[in-house]
């Protein structure tokens, strides 16, 4: 029998523990299951300190990724110079957007295993196959998204991003993938992010260029965004008032 | 071993009344009969040494490695059983990865060899297992510089600037004591580890008629009979532990053999 | 047996708070206001939201402050071993990191925002934010609790690298000031202090006596109209 009393049933009084056992004894294996996803991992349900939307594409030399530098806090500019594109090993290269303890945690996981990987001392590293699959089966991440679903591309972009700046990088890059130059690669990447940068109240002008090569992985310092907006001067209310 | 046979040597948890624990004493055994592992802390960062014989003509060169990497910063040699070798560098590379997890930095070397020595020791005291039978040499560079340790099968450690165990360490500590180790460099102590294991080698009576041959006359056909071993950390590898690379180990090697051609 | 967590926790007592830390030249000042509250009651008006974690490590909490009490003392606990085993006091890193995992992986059971500052030999004054999801983010100078968004733009124009001592003692005395008075939640005293190489040194500002910023020069009592010309309101008067 099991001796402990709260697993004897609900007392009279149940609404907060009667016999004055919580929390002190509780022990979770008395407790009934709550569901058949009890035993599963969940991670954050509500994401706090965020970043914003990821893009990356192919092009002649390799892969081109960037984001921009800042974690939000809600709609909070919190911390303005943020990396959020991360090397793993010399041939890959992860962004994220959402939670940024989430990305911390990943990276500091993956940091691990690539030590593994460099200790066994084989030759062997990580490439991005490898990780993308890691990712997919420990977490939710490579391309974002909770539920675990994941997918390759040659323009890939998340949050925000997906909405704004994929139908400008399809359009720019699919087909041109093995003849675009990196300074093409940069403006359309630069193009993508000014128009984010318009549209996205979570976004920054301040960003990251990153590119995995046959030289290996770079990230660049953090760059400024070309803005326009003398534009605007001359408009005037907002129809056919002209003063 | 005077009390051999007495029946206090049966067990790592009996003493023998003059105090000793012979089942360490015969751990040591097992690690004074085996291929000399060398390490030498030097100005920049560490070298790891191994000569290890190769005892069919079967095996894949470079198979079986003595010399292991336990984290990105740290290499262990072992010498011994080289099954008890790798279990005490899986045991490494545990800690290593325990410490990261805690305090997201690089372990310091001398965390990890405390925490193997931990390890090792506990081997010493019970009945129902018996100690390692492998000295641990443990080089590395962690924020205070490079350091260099050697891990007994008691579970004794001691820090080192040079460190030689196996059969042939006397000869090689002799050596070692000839070397100005704070001054000189990683690249430099390569051609010096290379040159220590040729001459502990040649010194060896049992192999040193077989050898001589080998060394001096480069007959091909028996120099696989023995394979070395060599690893280095320093600024010259950005400070990851890596085996020499293939041109530098063959440089070493031939200089080793000529300087030693030179002497004879 | 089911407990609802969030009935445990209702009434809880609460940090709703303005605290700050900013790096320096020779070290890193930590600062606090001193309100604590239940609801809208002020349980205590004079707390110590600076906790020592090291010799040269200090936190500030908000959030709840059961919680964060808790994993002050568990990292404290974890630094104190962690000087036995390793010879020598950790960093302000190695602290934050401590923090940093205590708060991510509980993050569904905790309200903690947490900022800690201090000096170690290795790279000297370092301020590191940890905030509510548990991410951990360095910075030059951080501010948190619920007064902290008042005064975000008072720091972005007023921090400048390299200050001395008494201007970042003064920055943060203002900060804190401004945060206070605007912020319900936060309130009393300010309580510093100035961690440097050399030590630990107490700064002490009563509450009664802030620095004063813009309060209203008076008291207007209707629409565009200055007290004088239209005659005050009378208490019970109906209006015309």
């Amino acid at each position: 029998m099991d001796h402990f009393p709260t697993s004897w049933g609900r007392p009279r009084n149940d609404a907060i523990d009667a016999f004055n056992t919580y929390p002190l004894h509780q022990r979770p294996h008395h407790a009934p299951k709550q569901d058949v996803f009890a035993d599963g991992v969940q991670h954050t349900q509500q994401p706090i300190v965020t970043g914003t939307s990821i893009l990356a594409f192919h092009y002649k030399d390799g892969i081109m990724m960037a984001a921009d530098t800042l974690a939000s806090y809600g709609s909070l500019a919190r911390f303005k110079s943020i990396q959020r594109l991360h090397a793993v090993g010399s041939r890959t290269i992860i962004g994220a957007s959402g939670d940024m303890s989430d990305f911390q945690y990943i990276q500091t996981q993956l940091d691990q295993v690539s030590i593994d990987e460099f200790t066994a001392s084989d030759g062997h590293e990580l490439g991005p196959a490898e990780v993308h699959e890691y990712l997919s089966r420990t977490m939710f991440l490579a391309y974002v998204d909770l539920l675990g679903t994941t997918y390759s591309a040659t323009t890939i972009a998340t949050g925000f991003g997906a909405h704004i700046a994929i139908p400008l990088l399809r359009s720019a890059v699919e087909g041109k993938e093995n003849d675009l130059t990196e300074e093409q690669a940069r403006e359309i990447m630069t193009t993508a992010l000014r128009v984010l940068f318009y549209r996205d109240a979570r976004s920054l002008d301040k960003y990251q260029i990153a590119t995995v090569t046959d030289a290996g992985v770079n990230i660049s310092e953090p760059l400024k965004l070309e803005t326009s907006w003398s534009f605007a001067e001359g408009i005037r209310g907002y129809g056919s008032q002209t003063q | 071993m005077t009390s051999i046979g007495t029946g206090y040597d049966l067990s790592a948890s009996t003493y023998s009344p003059d105090g000793r624990i012979f089942q360490v004493e015969y751990a040591n055994k097992a690690v004074e009969n085996s291929g000399t592992a060398i390490g030498l802390r030097v100005k920049d960062g560490v070298v790891l040494a191994v000569e290890k014989l190769v005892h069919s003509k079967l095996l894949v060169p470079e198979a079986n490695r003595r010399i292991q990497t336990v984290e990105r910063h740290v290499g262990v040699a072992t010498t011994g059983l080289l099954a008890d070798g790798r279990n005490l560098a899986n045991r490494v590379r545990d800690e290593a990865s325990n410490y990261r997890s805690l305090y997201r930095s690089p372990p310091p070397i001398k965390e990890l060899v405390s925490r193997l020595s931990m390890y090792v020791q506990v081997y010493t005291l019970h009945s129902s297992v018996r100690p390692f039978g492998c000295s641990t040499i443990l080089g590395g560079i962690d924020e205070k510089g490079p350091g260099l340790f050697v891990i007994e099968p008691s579970g004794v450690s001691y820090g080192y600037h040079g460190a030689a165990v196996g059969k042939g360490r006397q000869l090689a500590k002799t050596e070692l004591e000839k070397l100005k180790l704070s001054e000189i460099s990683t690249r430099e102590a390569v051609f010096e580890a290379a040159r220590m294991q040729v001459i502990v080698l040649l010194d060896d009576p049992v192999v040193n008629l077989h050898l001589f041959s080998i060394h001096l006359v480069h007959d091909d056909a028996k120099e696989k009979d023995f394979e070395l071993e060599l690893s280095w950390i320093g600024d010259e590898t950005n400070g990851l532990h890596l085996p020499v690379p293939k041109d530098l180990f063959e440089e070493a090697d031939r200089k080793a053999k000529e300087a030693l051609e030179n002497f004879e | 047996m089911q407990v609802d967590i969030s009935r445990l926790k209702a009434g809880e007592v609460n940090l709703g708070t303005s605290i700050m830390a900013v790096q320096f030249k020779d070290g890193v000042i930590v600062g606090a206001d001193s309100r604590t509250t239940t609801g809208s009651y002020i349980a205590n008006r004079v707390t110590d939201k600076l906790t020592h974690i090291h010799d040269r490590i200090y936190c500030c909490r908000s959030g709840s402050a059961a919680d964060t009490q808790a994993i002050a003392d568990m990292v404290h606990y974890n630094l104190q071993m962690y000087t036995q085993t390793s010879g020598g006091p950790p960093t302000v890193h190695t602290a934050a990191s401590i923090f940093n995992q205590f708060c991510y992986e509980n993050k569904d059971a905790l309200s903690a925002g947490i900022i800690v500052g201090g000096w170690d030999k290795e790279v000297g004054p370092s301020v590191y934010n940890i905030p509510l999801g548990g991410g951990l983010f360095r910075q030059p100078w951080a501010i948190g609790g619920s007064g902290s968004t008042y005064v975000y733009g008072y720091c972005d124009a007023t921090y400048k690298d390299g200050m001395s001592k008494e201007e970042t003692v003064e920055f943060v005395k203002n900060t804190l000031a401004l945060a206070m008075s605007r912020d319900g939640s936060s309130g009393g005293v300010i309580r510093m202090c100035v961690i440097t190489e050399e030590g630990v040194e107490r700064v002490f500002i009563p509450g009664n006596e802030l620095p004063k910023f813009w309060e209203g020069d008076e008291v207007l009592t209707g629409l565009g109209k200055k007290r004088g010309v239209v005659p005050a309101a009378e208490p019970m008067a109906v209006e015309a």
